[in-house]
């Protein structure tokens, strides 16, 4: 299984003068939960570590290779990620969506085979959207393509998963079916790292949490030393109570 | 779409091919029996049936099937490559180039492989232009590039109005039907036919990555592809085509847009199936389009081009409007 390192990396943000350098690890079981207002940079976090932009200063490396020097098609089969937005060029079925997750495991004269169709029917079913099989994608509803996006990533099958805002649009059950499937794929023993909005989320199912602050500085850590009430009001501006529930915290904005 | 469906989709259109090519090589001013064509092909028949089909109807046939096919496919990449199912070959100011190149050498008197250089050498000028400028200062999405092409193409279509005003009369007969496409002065067809092969031959293995990359360049990235590289040779196998068209044809219009677009239409939009079925489907139509444009009013001629339009607009329609 894989494992996410970065060496002193500095996003870039333009307009931003200077931000922390990050020196992480994403471990193979580990949940990290990336926490900051809007326009702080968690999209560019992730892209960066996805190797789709390129980082201001400093690297990232995945399994100890240099990012920047691997080809794409090689970190395609280390590293999935789930966009925040969905791009639908042409009309394409749901089958056909979940089914490019295979793309990096076939070689070009390889006509996807039973075996690929059935994984990409298995991600849809663990992700409640088989009856939508045969189905335009840009027909769904927000949540309903939000699932598709997730089954594609669980058909290609990476070790290191990056989800910006993996919850967006999903109903509350939803919401805690992707929950659980992810801390599934940790104890798995992939590395799953996931920008989130929301903090009661982020307390029950991560294990580490990344904090960005508007002004770029940064910090990290388990998610029991970092979520402290005083820490996130300054986080987000935002007054909060917090209180405890089934023995984990709970944060209501006030 | 599952496999013995692509094989009936793909059997029918070479069916129809066939169907085409056997319709150009019997019907004309002087209608031949299939039976003599088949001789002639086989090496029998008179005198007059061996010039008749080998010299004149047999290349033209070839010319025509390769440019429909040359220009079906380069609209399918261009639509791919920009993500925009508008995308066409001309609207990225190929053909225009192409046009300003020929009309300036039929203006300089020229006429032959001269005038079919020179609208080689415009396409692919255009092709450099257009990309250089949308390459500009690195960042390159597709709505650049589309809007630098269209800007190209308008800045091309002025050039070939004032080409046209300033001709004399005697030339603009000649310079109109080669910007309405024109196959009686195609020459060889082999060069063309044989770009087309060796084009789909060498698309096939991309096919599924073309199938990544029509779902945005982001995701294609993330799932393994190139996408810089492709995009690359996606433009420069899509100008090729084009330019090679031009130059056999002159400008046929809307076969590169319209074409696509029907196949997507009927089967799915799976770039391993639609590319060969726009080699066949685009060469049909074309020579369909010619085989009218030569018989409906003989011994004149109609240009190409007009008869393209004619059929493919209200087809088009319908499909669209059947799709829902």
């Amino acid at each position: 299984m894989s494992v996410l390192e970065t060496d002193e990396l500095v996003i870039d943000i333009p307009g931003r003068a200077s931000g922390s350098a990050l020196s992480l690890t994403v471990s193979p079981g580990e949940v990290w939960g990336v926490l900051g207002p809007n326009g702080v940079g968690k999209t560019t976090l992730l892209h960066t570590l996805a190797g789709l932009r390129t980082p201001r200063s400093g690297q990232v490396r995945l399994d100890g290779n240099l990012l920047a020097d691997m080809g794409r098609r090689r970190i395609a089969r280390h590293l999935g990620l789930v966009f925040q937005e969905h791009q639908d060029g042409f009309p394409a079925t749901v089958l056909e969506t979940a089914l490019v997750g295979r793309h990096p495991w076939l070689s070009p004269w390889q006509m996807e085979s039973a075996s690929d169709l059935g994984r990409a029917r298995d991600a849809l079913a663990r992700m409640d959207a088989v009856d939508l099989e045969h189905r335009l994608v840009h027909t769904l509803s927000g949540g309903e393509r939000q699932r598709v996006s997730i089954a594609t990533v669980l058909t290609q099958n990476p070790g290191i998963w990056l989800l910006d805002e993996p919850t967006n649009h999903l109903d509350l059950h939803h919401q805690v079916a992707v929950m659980k499937l992810l801390r599934e794929l940790a104890g798995t023993g992939r590395a799953i790292l996931m920008g989130l909005h929301d903090l009661n989320l982020a307390a029950r199912w991560c294990d580490q949490v990344l904090l960005m602050f508007p002004d770029g500085q940064a910090c990290w850590g388990p998610v029991r030393e970092m979520l402290l009430p005083s820490v996130l009001e300054s986080l987000y501006g935002q007054r909060l109570k917090a209180t405890e529930l089934d023995g984990c915290p709970v944060f209501i904005p006030v | 779409m599952i496999v013995s469906d692509r094989r009936r989709a793909l059997g029918v259109l070479l069916v129809l091919a066939v169907v085409a090519v056997a319709g150009s090589l019997t019907i004309g001013s002087v209608p031949l029996h299939p039976g003599d064509v088949v001789s002639v092909l086989f090496g029998g028949g008179d005198e007059l049936q061996r010039t008749l089909i080998l010299d004149l109807r047999l290349p033209r046939t070839l010319s025509a099937f390769a440019t429909g096919g040359l220009l079906a496919v380069a609209g399918a990449l261009m639509q791919v490559l920009l993500r925009n199912p508008l995308a066409d070959p001309y609207v990225l100011g190929l053909s225009g180039g192409a046009a300003v190149g020929a009309l300036m050498a039929m203006l300089g008197g020229v006429a032959g492989w001269l005038v079919s250089g020179s609208a080689f050498a415009g396409a692919m000028l255009s092709t450099l232009l257009v990309f250089g400028l949308a390459h500009g200062s690195g960042s390159w999405t597709p709505a650049r590039l589309l809007l630098t092409g269209v800007v190209v193409a308008a800045g091309w279509g002025a050039l070939m109005t004032l080409l046209l005003a300033m001709a004399p009369t005697s030339r603009l007969p000649g310079m109109l039907y080669w910007l309405m496409g024109d196959l009686s002065h195609a020459g060889s067809p082999w060069p063309a036919l044989a770009v087309l092969v060796v084009v789909c031959v060498l698309l096939f293995p991309l096919g599924r990555t073309l199938n990544v990359l029509a779902r945005g360049h982001v995701q294609a990235a993330v799932l393994g592809v190139s996408v810089r590289p492709l995009e690359w040779l996606v433009y420069l196998l899509a100008s090729l085509l084009t330019s090679v068209a031009v130059t056999t044809a002159g400008t046929v219009g809307f076969v590169g847009l319209v074409v696509p677009h029907m196949l997507r239409l009927l089967i799915g939009n799976d770039q391993r199936l639609i590319l060969p079925a726009c080699a066949l489907a685009g060469g049909t139509l074309v020579l369909v389009a010619d085989t009218v444009a030569r018989v409906v009013i003989a011994p004149e001629q109609l240009p190409v081009g007009v008869i393209t339009a004619l059929m493919g607009v209200p087809t088009f329609l319908y499909l669209l409007y059947r799709s829902r």
